[in-house]
């Protein structure tokens, strides 16, 4: 009994010294427990949790990754099979870490498409919009060059073709290209740099815009699916009465989450990890080989409906700016919804119908990107890419014109 | 609606939360644990690195008596010694100048624990990496060797920080090396060809 | 409300999942005008050691003598196939190969040129850059065509400079064409297409016996292709296993504290 005092004691006291140098508990104390977030959170809002996961899966196994490959044009294909075959546990390594490029843009588009559904981008939180939309900018570029380092043939005519776009680019198009890729054509030279970037510069980058969206989570609050703000209603104690701490509740909500996620993610790893050469592409198993594209060419899944918007449209020109617009236009998002309420469960039918067609177009041009660019492939992409900006071109009219319902004071939580 | 969203009127259940928040924490763990397999195994030598360092077959016909060859294996260089009957016999005499005579405290296969440290008298295998900080000791073969003085039997010298080693690769009183060069794994397929790699006890030979 | 628009968006996310797992497929089909032949499959299992046992000892036949499997080691074979080692050097290596050695090939790429215009390929990722499927129908389809310079032709890959290598074992057939006119773009063109394979110079195999031995063949191919395949199924079962009891608890946890929440 004395000595079971005795080592709470000296707990306390350990943790005591502890805090006075580094502010553990006070951290935990004002950012998880301190902190307050709406509990009618859903379904949807599980996704922001498992992106850092994702995030945090991407960098270990890349790193172990890093230590078998070689970033040359003559071995890396080699190293790729060399940690596959001969490099024990490689193969679990290399299937986290293609399955986790996939998953990320999985978690990360159902993210954004949270924050449209309950208007998440509406102020006061555009900066928290904007430091997400430059963390999917940094994420696409991250995925584009991992993709290339595997060094298949896919690899490279990708990179091939992506690369080009720079070249749309008036006057000074064909010098960038030839910057980019350091030859005269995607070379080794390429190769060796895209996996600088990749390994170290761009996750730092996101690694800091994380860090970023975090704090500016952090100053906001999150919303919540009735789109209201908890702040306006607090208790004596200054809480807002719809929030709970989030540890212990989300923290434990959260490891659900994870928990089914990992099922999701294990399941790809374990039983399907090529996806039917959607994750892993069949032309990608064999080497890069520049006298022989493979027959029908496309991004991986996450990018493809980008690409349709490319092909599209019969100008080079026009369709990679289209493609630009296609991003950049999400920037505008907070200043082009003018509704009263932000979340869709208050919104008229107009927004509903909007955002539906969004939803639509969007899946159709990514499994259009993957198809042939002919005959009626290119019709019905020419259709949903107008679809998919009248999205955006006309949220600043159906959205003040429409009738809304009000929100509630309280947030609706059926316990 | 109350204005309180936690906490309240009912008991709460601490130990149902205990246990279920350790049985959570312990399979989290566990899980973590099995994550770190492939992460840790994959520094492994790989199947690469072992195919590389399998068995290394040596031709020794050719080595004539009081000639030397250095060959690789495992990345680490192997002396392979063929003795003169007199060198041999001299690895009695020095006994007593040694300092592990018996290699009671070097590092050898059971096989080549004796007073030649080898299966064949004539045939020496050793490691070439001085037991000291791992230079490479010389051949001074030549029995009383000028520069090694007149009582020096033959064997090793060791440049880097002067240990003096007999032709089994014992080690003289007075070097800074502690121990006896090691002796890897070694037997012979047939009486020409030496196999670095492969200990003489899994084939009933030495 | 909420509710119902909450289950369509889900609906919609599922067919588009659904649409894209029916347009994998699609997209990795040739075109052109389907053909029985294209649904032939081998149905490979990488399980059965004894069938990837033969399969190993056919590619060795057959096979190695122009194609190498370049990623895969003699030693790696046995030890995953349950080949004793003396059975190893027996069955498996060519002249002049260590157990520890890739599996190359002794034709030099540039004989290979001379021989046949184009160098055999690496034969170690066939099943998974052309599938388990591709590789069955390649060897199933060869066709007797005199006029070409091996005197066969392939239905799989039309033009293929490889030669019947298993003739002595299938035989050569014959293949039936249906010669059909259309005009593409305003221009007469015929196109063949064909019908069927009729029996022709017979083989030391009958067809069920010439068919097993291309399934082994091919699984054993599929397992040069990823060799850690079986240990990955086998695996899977115990992660998902695992993980479904780490979710329950989690989940147990997570209503015991919600119970707070009012």
């Amino acid at each position: 009994m004395a000595a079971a005092t005795d080592s709470a004691a000296g707990k306390a006291g350990f943790r005591a010294w502890l805090n006075k140098r580094l502010p553990v508990d006070e951290f935990m104390e004002s950012q998880l427990i301190g902190y307050f977030a709406p509990k009618n959170f859903n379904l949807w809002y599980f996704f922001g949790s498992l992106a850092l996961l994702v995030f945090v899966i991407q960098i270990l196994s890349g790193i172990f990754l890093t230590m078998h490959y070689k970033p040359s044009e003559l071995l890396a294909f080699d190293s790729v099979e060399y940690i596959m075959r001969e490099v024990e546990g490689g193969w679990i390594i290399r299937y986290m870490h293609s399955t986790g490029a996939s998953f990320f843009f999985i978690v990360v588009y159902l993210h954004m498409f949270r924050a449209m559904l309950y208007g998440s981008y509406r102020a006061p939180r555009e900066l928290l919009w904007i430091l997400g939309m430059l963390l999917y900018l940094a994420l696409m570029a991250e995925a584009f060059m991992g993709y290339v380092l595997p060094w298949g043939n896919m690899s490279y005519w990708g990179a091939q073709v992506i690369v080009n776009l720079f070249g749309t680019i008036p006057v000074i198009g064909p010098g960038i290209v030839e910057w980019i890729r350091g030859d005269y054509g995607i070379a080794d030279s390429t190769l060796n740099r895209f996996f600088a970037l990749h390994v170290i510069a761009v996750p730092f980058a996101i690694a800091f815009l994380i860090l970023m969206h975090l704090v500016a989570l952090r100053q906001t609050g999150s919303n919540n699916p009735d789109g209201i703000e908890i702040k306006a209603r607090l208790n004596a104690d200054g809480k807002p009465v719809d929030g709970i701490p989030f540890h212990p509740y989300y923290t434990v909500k959260d490891v659900v989450g994870v928990g089914v996620f990992l099922i999701f993610f294990c399941g790809v790893i374990f039983f399907v990890p090529t996806f039917g050469g959607l994750f892993l592409e069949k032309p990608n198993f064999e080497p890069a080989n520049y006298l022989s594209t493979p027959q029908h060419i496309a991004p991986v899944w996450y990018f493809t409906a980008f690409y349709a918007m490319l092909r599209a449209v019969p100008d080079q020109q026009m369709g990679a700016l289209l493609m630009l617009l296609a991003i950049v236009v999400l920037f505008f998002l907070p200043w082009l919804d003018r509704s009263p309420v932000k979340s869709i469960r208050y919104k008229g039918w107009l927004s509903k119908f909007f955002l539906g067609a969004f939803v639509v177009s969007f899946i159709a041009l990514s499994y259009l990107g993957l198809m042939p660019a002919d005959g009626l492939y290119v019709i019905l992409a020419r259709i949903f890419t107008t679809v998919y900006f009248a999205f955006f071109i006309l949220m600043p009219w159906y959205t003040s014109i429409e009738k809304t319902k009000p929100a509630p004071e309280r947030v609706t939580y059926h316990g | 609606m109350s204005d309180e969203s936690v906490g309240g009127s009912d008991a709460v259940d601490t130990s149902r939360r205990k246990f279920l928040t350790v049985a959570t924490a312990a399979t989290g763990a566990v899980g973590v644990g099995f994550t770190l397999v492939p992460f840790i195994s994959s520094w492994k030598p790989s199947e690469r690195a072992r195919a590389l360092g399998a068995p290394l077959e040596i031709d020794i016909s050719k080595l004539e008596p009081g000639q030397m060859i250095t060959q690789s294996w495992r990345k680490q260089p192997i002396y392979v010694v063929r003795r003169t009957p007199e060198a041999v016999a001299a690895l009695a005499k020095v006994e007593p100048s040694l300092k592990d005579p018996k290699s009671e405290s070097s590092e050898q296969p059971k096989y080549a624990q004796n007073q030649m440290r080898s299966i064949k008298p004539e045939v020496l295998v050793l490691y070439a990496a001085c037991t000291h900080l791992g230079c490479l000791p010389k051949q001074y073969f030549t029995q009383a060797d000028p520069a090694m003085g007149a009582d020096w039997p033959g064997g090793f010298f060791c440049p880097c920080h002067g240990s003096r080693f007999d032709l089994a690769g014992r080690v003289f009183n007075g070097s800074p090396a502690s121990a006896n060069l090691r002796v890897p794994p070694h037997s012979f397929e047939s009486d020409s060809m030496l196999v670095i790699g492969v200990d003489a006890a899994a084939q009933g030979a030495g | 409300m909420v509710k119902s628009l909450h289950r369509s968006f889900v609906a919609a996310a599922l067919l588009a999942v659904l649409a894209v797992g029916i347009a994998a497929p699609v997209r990795a089909a040739e075109s052109g005008p389907h053909a029985a032949w294209m649904d032939w499959q081998p149905g490979n299992d990488i399980g059965n050691v004894a069938s990837l046992q033969r399969g190993a000892s056919h590619f060795m036949g057959y096979c190695a003598g122009c194609h190498s499997l370049k990623y895969v080691r003699y030693s790696r074979v046995a030890e995953d196939l349950n080949i004793p080692e003396a059975q190893m050097e027996k069955l498996l290596l060519l002249p002049g190969t260590k157990k520890g050695d890739y599996i190359t090939t002794p034709l030099s790429a540039a004989d290979a040129e001379a021989w046949f215009g184009k160098a055999p390929p690496d034969l170690s990722l066939i099943t998974r850059s052309k599938g388990s499927d591709y590789v069955y129908q390649f060897m199933k389809t060869f066709y007797a065509a005199p006029s070409r310079p091996t005197g066969v032709d392939n239905l799989a890959l039309p033009g293929t400079a490889m030669p019947h290598v298993l003739s002595a074992l299938q035989g050569v057939q014959e293949a039936k064409f249906k010669v059909v006119e259309k005009t593409v773009d305003g221009a007469k063109v015929t196109e063949k297409i064909w019908e069927s394979f009729e029996a022709g110079e017979p083989g030391q195999l009958s067809a069920e016996e010439y068919d097993a031995f291309l399934r082994d063949t091919v699984n054993f191919l599929e397992y040069a292709g990823e060799p850690s395949k079986a240990k990955r199924l086998s695996m899977g079962v115990w992660v998902i296993l695992f993980l479904l009891v780490f979710t329950l608890f989690a989940y147990l946890l997570k209503q015991e504290y919600w119970k707070d929440v009012k």
